[in-house]
């Protein structure tokens, strides 16, 4: 995993120094001996196997330095102030996909080519397809300047989280829907199902302890990397409702060549996925008794 | 050899899957529906040109008219700030945006379908460091590849043969245009990863089975068996993932060109025609709507079309 999240930061570092452009270069180009300083402080005039030894040992004591742009700053002190929002609107926005998704999912399975299969389900399908930088202002509209039941944007509240974590989540609760559906249908037809209601077991009990284990987990192997996607904060959602969330700096920083901002965020982002994917690997064995680790 | 196909042909897996997908009425009438879209956006701005004189990119030459103006019988869906049809706009956007999604998506395809198989193929050691670096890409933000790939390939230094397709393709030789086919495959670039293992997984279920061996029996090269014996054997799921690749890129290239990355005017996407919208919404409300309704229900279309291949290619789920 370690090494993984390395070979990620190096070629993100890569990627940066190959773009063209500087942090320092600006719309009027710098004086020759300005240029030179700057040049000097951060070492760019070593050669690039020097930097790279630099970053790296710097990267591997978890040392990301200043960042660039914002000055005094420390990368870390960055990160940290900005992920509890990213966090915050994250989490919340997993939990409303994982109720809606699953509730919505498994209601579609049982009633199965019924108006209450279809609607749903083609709810979902529109989830899927409105683009959510769409669907942010036309809730803002309705909800904020029509009804005025909710702010519009900012920080401050719970009320101020409603439209963003269904923003952020109506995507993902459309997707986990289609999963938990085509996942249950599958389960809710093999062998061990119609034992269990051969036993006597009321439908409750089948499908809560013996369907619902095998049929979620396709969602499962999809909600891991998009956990760390939705805590990493979505850019567009952050925009629209004016949150300071994690997303914004990291398009800020690639657009101003932040290299440590960037790299910070790259790293911190990758041990993340690698980290849920290796929860979501560990927790199949526990949902399907069919799958054993040696 | 020929004989045979002849007489198979009338119950091919593809001529049984068109049957199963045109009794799949909602994925019959989203096929329609994208068809007319097609049709529309190559046909539409010239059709509004020859009847009204509209554009997507001039603006009236009477100064009374630059401003915005609701839906109306001459413009069906409105005006932009200045003055410009929406219908011309949308229609214009709707060629970027469909041209995204289709060229980006014979990118994706291309690389994904290729290095999967390879993959899965050779299988052991390359297999295993060919699907880590799949990993590793994945684990890097899209967005900063796309950027990079735009700053270093945009200006001066785009490619000479991106230049060739945007002339002959676009049918135009500008900047702007050769920096939207650099976007198309920048983003292809960036969208082959699931392919590669949905093909990946493919090939690797189909690589023991007894023609592989025929093939290789009878002296057939490597590369001829992945490309001629495995992956025609594999364009089942590929087809699949290919429809639904579609709307995501689609998806994409309208998130970008959201944070001003992406389409640059003149030239307009659902996606940058959208971002004006949502500026405008509160007093403007059409600029969004159209935009981002026609864009809704083509994705819509996509979607359930992709679906509906689905259903009608996998034999496993036909039950359902």
């Amino acid at each position: 995993m370690i090494p993984m999240a390395l070979l990620v930061v190096s070629l993100t570092w890569g990627l940066i120094r190959i773009a063209p452009g500087n942090f320092y270069s600006t719309e009027r180009k710098l004086p020759a001996a300005v240029e030179a300083t700057i040049r000097a402080k951060y070492g760019l005039d070593d050669p690039w196997y020097k930097q790279y030894a630099t970053m790296m040992s710097n990267v591997v004591r978890g040392d990301f330095g200043d960042s660039l742009k914002y000055q005094g700053q420390t990368v870390n002190e960055i990160i940290w102030r900005h992920l509890p929002y990213s966090a915050t609107i994250g989490i919340l926005a997993y939990l409303f996909a994982l109720i809606v998704g699953l509730g919505a999912g498994t209601y579609a399975a049982l009633k199965q080519n019924s108006i209450l299969d279809f609607g749903p389900m083609s709810l979902a399908m529109f989830g899927l397809s409105i683009p959510n930088f769409v669907l942010a202002p036309v809730l803002v509209m309705i909800f904020a300047f029509w009804l005025y039941a909710l702010p519009p944007a900012r920080w401050g509240g719970f009320s101020s989280l409603i439209l963003p974590v269904i923003t952020l989540g109506a995507i993902y609760a459309a997707y986990i829907a289609r999963l938990t559906r085509a996942g249950m249908l599958e389960v809710l037809r093999s062998d061990f199902i119609r034992t269990a209601r051969a036993k006597g077991l009321n439908d409750r009990t089948v499908l809560l302890r013996h369907a619902f284990r095998g049929g979620i987990l396709p969602v499962i192997s999809f909600t891991g990397p998009a956990l760390a996607a939705l805590l990493a904060g979505t850019v567009v959602v952050e925009k629209v409702y004016a949150l300071p969330g994690l997303g914004d700096i990291f398009i800020k920083a690639v657009l101003n060549r932040d290299e440590p901002l960037v790299l910070g965020i790259v790293a911190f982002l990758s041990i993340l996925i690698m980290a849920f994917n290796l929860i979501v690997d560990i927790s199949y064995g526990f949902l399907d008794p069919r799958i054993r680790y040696e | 050899m020929e004989e045979v196909e002849k007489t198979t042909a009338g119950t091919s897996l593809w001529s049984d899957a068109w049957k199963r997908l045109r009794r799949n009425k909602l994925a019959f009438v989203s096929l329609c529906f994208l068809a007319f879209m097609v049709v529309a956006v190559i046909a539409g701005p010239s059709i509004i040109f020859w009847t009204t004189g509209f554009t997507y990119e001039s603006t009236p030459t009477d100064r009374a008219l630059v401003r915005a103006f609701p839906p109306s019988l001459l413009h069906p869906m409105g005006t932009d700030d200045q003055g410009r049809d929406m219908l011309a706009r949308v229609l214009q956007g709707g060629r970027v945006s469909l041209m995204v999604g289709i060229i980006s998506t014979i990118v994706s395809l291309i690389v994904g379908v290729s290095y999967g198989a390879i993959a899965g193929y050779l299988g052991g050691k390359i297999d295993n460091i060919m699907m880590r670096i799949v990993d590793v890409i994945y684990a890097i933000p899209y967005i900063l590849i796309v950027i990079v790939l735009l700053s270093v390939f945009g200006g001066a230094s785009t490619p000479a043969w991106i230049k060739w397709l945007s002339t002959n393709i676009g049918g135009a030789q500008n900047q702007g245009l050769s920096q939207l086919f650099l976007l198309f495959f920048a983003l292809g670039l960036v969208s082959w990863l699931t392919m590669a293992r949905v093909v990946r997984g493919q090939i690797l279920s189909l690589k023991n089975q007894d023609f592989v061996m025929a093939a290789r029996a009878t002296g057939v090269g490597t590369f001829g068996i992945i490309f001629r014996h495995l992956i025609p054997n594999a364009l089942g799921p590929v087809v699949v993932y290919a429809t639904l690749t579609i709307p995501s890129v689609m998806l994409t290239e309208a998130f970008l060109s959201f944070l001003g990355l992406g389409v640059q005017a003149p030239y307009a996407s659902w996606g940058s025609l959208a971002d004006i919208g949502i500026k405008n919404l509160a007093i403007y409300p059409w600029q969004l709507i159209f935009p981002g309704v026609t864009m809704a229900l083509t994705l819509f279309a996509l979607n359930f079309v992709g679906d509906g291949l689905r259903d009608a290619l996998d034999p496993q789920t036909r039950k359902f």
